[in-house]
């Protein structure tokens, strides 16, 4: 979270695209939220104003000026993996530029093409 | 300092009116950086000379520093208050998420002062402080439900950090802990009992921000060479690979581990207790504090069986590090690691110190073959070495108190052995238990100087592990030189609030390097300064409250039994004890 917030040279969480948090409780261990890039997103499909454009490979593209803020697209995501800017009323949607992974000292996150690697359980 | 970073902020709470404030307090945070050194000057301005540690005068601070949510291993919240177990100064850190946390509400510091009429939790967020009804919460059974409770009854969005007591704390018990995340403690000193005082539940943190930065590409650039440091050095590996349990049997094969209340220094179960072992046979689960790429926090899976049905099994997460296993394995005599385990999870539930129980149960085991406390007075449990079912139930009664001993026992071993005897063998230091380590006459002068008196104050053990085999030590002005450099230097990294084990890390260039993107200018010299300043202001506030160097308690067991720098004399002690208090208060 906080590789992703540092992107735009901020720290903290808010700006963060991905998510962590516990799976009720330490005891239990982690997960982590993080946008697959689905081939059919319901992101993009509730978006009223076509502010989030489907991309080539999968996932979204974001297109700010086109936004309304209605926050339908942060509730269509089955799993939480739109975040939201509660300055800017717009959601922060994942990049897809890997930068997380690169932080991550467990391989816990990997960054890679989506259907090029078979062995990768996603 | 950044015009817009909230870390100047103190949220101030105040329990017997149920009001909070918010002060804008940057003079504070220019003058001391943060965490310690922002704690000990809000203790001075908070707490009345002489104020009752149980009574509404004694004020809670919760104090964190500008690398927090910015740098990795910046983890640390400082809690300071003044201790019900010790008398004076009160200082206990913990990791977790409560640092970021506090960091993300947009505060720098937390004063809780006052006592509720009514038990209460607290729910803090940014601009806001709810006093919620903790009536139906107290008196549960176990702080692990009450932990489960808040989780679920709060929701609050970001980044949240759980912080309560259990039975002990409400109880008054004068080494209580607050549990926060179920694995971290504020352990040591007793904040367990001052929350239990005022009737504080749990206090539930949550926020959600940026941080804004003077200058990002230099940020960017400093955090990438910490991070490339935390990630590679084989200092950090340790820690995350079998955590300070690897210490164990290089303790054990110095002779230096702690075994049957000191009575001797090597366990000869220490293989089965090792970290290797704990690692290979329950190693369930390891977790990181916040913004931490260490991750040294190791859990075991304990599975216990149902006492009737067969293939029924109940099974817990138990975190262990050096210091429970010691106090609550070899101190005890204990050989079997799930022994171990089962009476970490009661001092868990409980929420006791780990440390200072074990080392009561030590005592308590020892005064007991010795005919100074009777059966009746341990209420018919029969303490005995090793015996890790007796201990389970005597923790329970120190936080019930059914007899007279256990009143005493919650008050520790310097106030049970000055009621039943046995003072040679209680090993407290300036009132608070010993830690896992009889290396030499470093730690042990560590112990007794030390603002905390713990081995993390000054790291004695270290300056005796630096003599090479068959060398005699230091000199008594070295290693009171040593201790005074080391504690200074530890107030920079606690006000700070990095992880001490990142203490390879941030030294003071990196640290004046890190600073300068956010706009802090310092420069070495400037942290050396702070530190020693901190420290003095601590030392000030112990002797304020009374704390004598002078009368410090040597208990003769630690003379009795040889270090592996040989044996330790009584009066050379004192007469260290005398040439660090002169230089403190020179």
């Amino acid at each position: 979270m906080f590789a992703c917030a540092r992107r735009a040279g901020v720290g903290g969480t808010a700006g963060s695209r991905i998510g962590v948090r516990s799976a009720g409780g330490m005891r239990k261990g982690f997960i982590v939220v993080v946008c697959r890039g689905c081939a059919e997103p319901p992101c993009a499909r509730v978006c009223p104003t076509d502010a989030l454009a489907l991309r080539e490979g999968g996932g979204v593209r974001f297109h700010p000026e086109l936004c309304v803020g209605c926050g339908n697209c942060r509730d269509a995501c089955p799993f939480g993996a739109v975040s939201w800017d509660p300055v800017e009323t717009k959601p922060l949607v994942c990049v897809y530029c890997g930068v997380c992974a690169s932080y991550c000292p467990y391989d816990v996150l990997a960054f890679d093409e989506v259907g090029r690697n078979v062995d990768a359980s996603e | 300092m950044h015009p817009n970073d909230p870390i100047r902020r103190v949220l101030v709470i105040d329990l017997s009116k149920r009001t909070f404030e918010v002060v804008e307090r940057p003079d504070l945070f220019e003058a001391s950086i943060g965490g310690a050194g922002v704690a000990i000057r809000l203790l001075e301005e908070r707490c009345p000379p002489g104020a009752d540690p149980l009574g509404p005068e004694n004020p809670i601070i919760f104090a964190v520093g500008p690398l927090v949510g910015l740098y990795p291993l910046a983890s640390k919240t400082v809690a300071m208050f003044k201790s019900p177990h010790i008398g004076n100064l009160g200082e206990s850190h913990a990791g977790g998420r409560s640092a970021v946390s506090i960091r993300m509400a947009g505060y720098g510091a937390v004063v809780i002062t006052g006592r509720s009429p009514s038990p209460t939790y607290l729910v803090i967020e940014d601009g806001r402080v709810a006093f919620r009804d903790a009536s139906a919460l107290w008196g549960l059974r176990s702080s692990t439900t009450a932990g489960s409770v808040l989780r679920e009854r709060e929701g609050g969005s970001g980044h949240r950090s759980i912080l309560r007591i259990g039975p002990a704390g409400e109880a008054e018990v004068s080494y209580a802990c607050v549990i926060t995340e179920t694995y971290r403690h504020f352990g040591r000193l007793g904040l367990g009992a001052v929350f239990g005082s005022k009737r504080l539940k749990g206090i539930v943190i949550a926020g959600n921000r940026m941080l804004p930065v003077a200058d990002p590409v230099a940020y960017r650039r400093e955090y990438d060479a910490l991070f490339r440091a935390a990630t590679t050095s084989p200092a950090m590996r340790k820690y995350h690979d079998l955590g300070t349990a690897m210490n164990v049997l290089p303790l054990h094969e110095s002779g230096a581990l702690p075994t049957r209340n000191l009575r001797a220094t090597r366990f000869e179960a220490a293989e089965a207790i090792s970290g290797e072992a704990m690692a290979s046979r329950f190693l369930g689960r390891r977790l990181a504090c916040s913004h931490c790429p260490v991750a040294c926090i190791h859990l075991a899976a304990l599975r216990t069986p149902h006492p009737k049905e067969p293939y029924f099994y109940k099974t817990s997460m138990l975190g262990y590090d050096y210091e429970l296993i010691y106090a609550l394995g070899s101190l005890l005599g204990i050989a079997d690691p799930e022994g171990i385990l089962r009476l970490a999870d009661e001092v868990e539930i409980q929420g006791l110190d780990a440390m200072s129980a074990g080392v009561v149960l030590a005592w308590a085991t020892e005064a007991y073959e010795r005919g100074l406390v009777a059966k009746d007075d341990l209420d018919g449990v029969p303490l005995a070495w090793g015996d890790a079912e007796t201990y389970v139930a005597a923790v329970r009664r120190i936080v019930r108190r059914p007899t007279d001993l256990y009143r005493a026992l919650a008050r520790g071993v310097d106030h049970a052995s000055s009621i039943y005897g046995g003072r040679e063998f209680a090993l407290a230091f300036g009132g608070n238990e010993m830690p896992g380590y009889h290396t030499g006459p470093a730690c042990h002068l560590g112990f007794l100087t030390g603002s905390r008196h713990s081995h993390l104050d000054s790291a004695g053990y270290s300056v005796d592990q630096k003599v090479p085999a068959g060398g005699t030590g230091s000199t008594g002005d070295e290693i009171v030189a040593a201790l005074i450099a080391e504690e200074q230097w530890r107030q920079v990294l606690s006000s700070l609030v990095v992880c001490f084990f990142s203490r390879g890390l941030y030294t003071p260039d990196v640290v004046a390097r890190a600073l300068a993107p956010l706009g802090i200018a310092v420069t070495p010299a400037d942290l050396g300064r702070i530190g020693d300043e901190t420290l003095r202001r601590k030392w000030a506030f112990k002797l304020r409250e009374g704390f004598d160097p002078g009368a410090l308690r040597i208990p003769g067991r630690i003379c009795e039994t040889e270090t592996p720098l040989g044996r330790l004399d009584a009066d050379d002690l004192r007469r260290l004890v005398e040439r660090f208090a002169a230089t403190m208060s020179g």
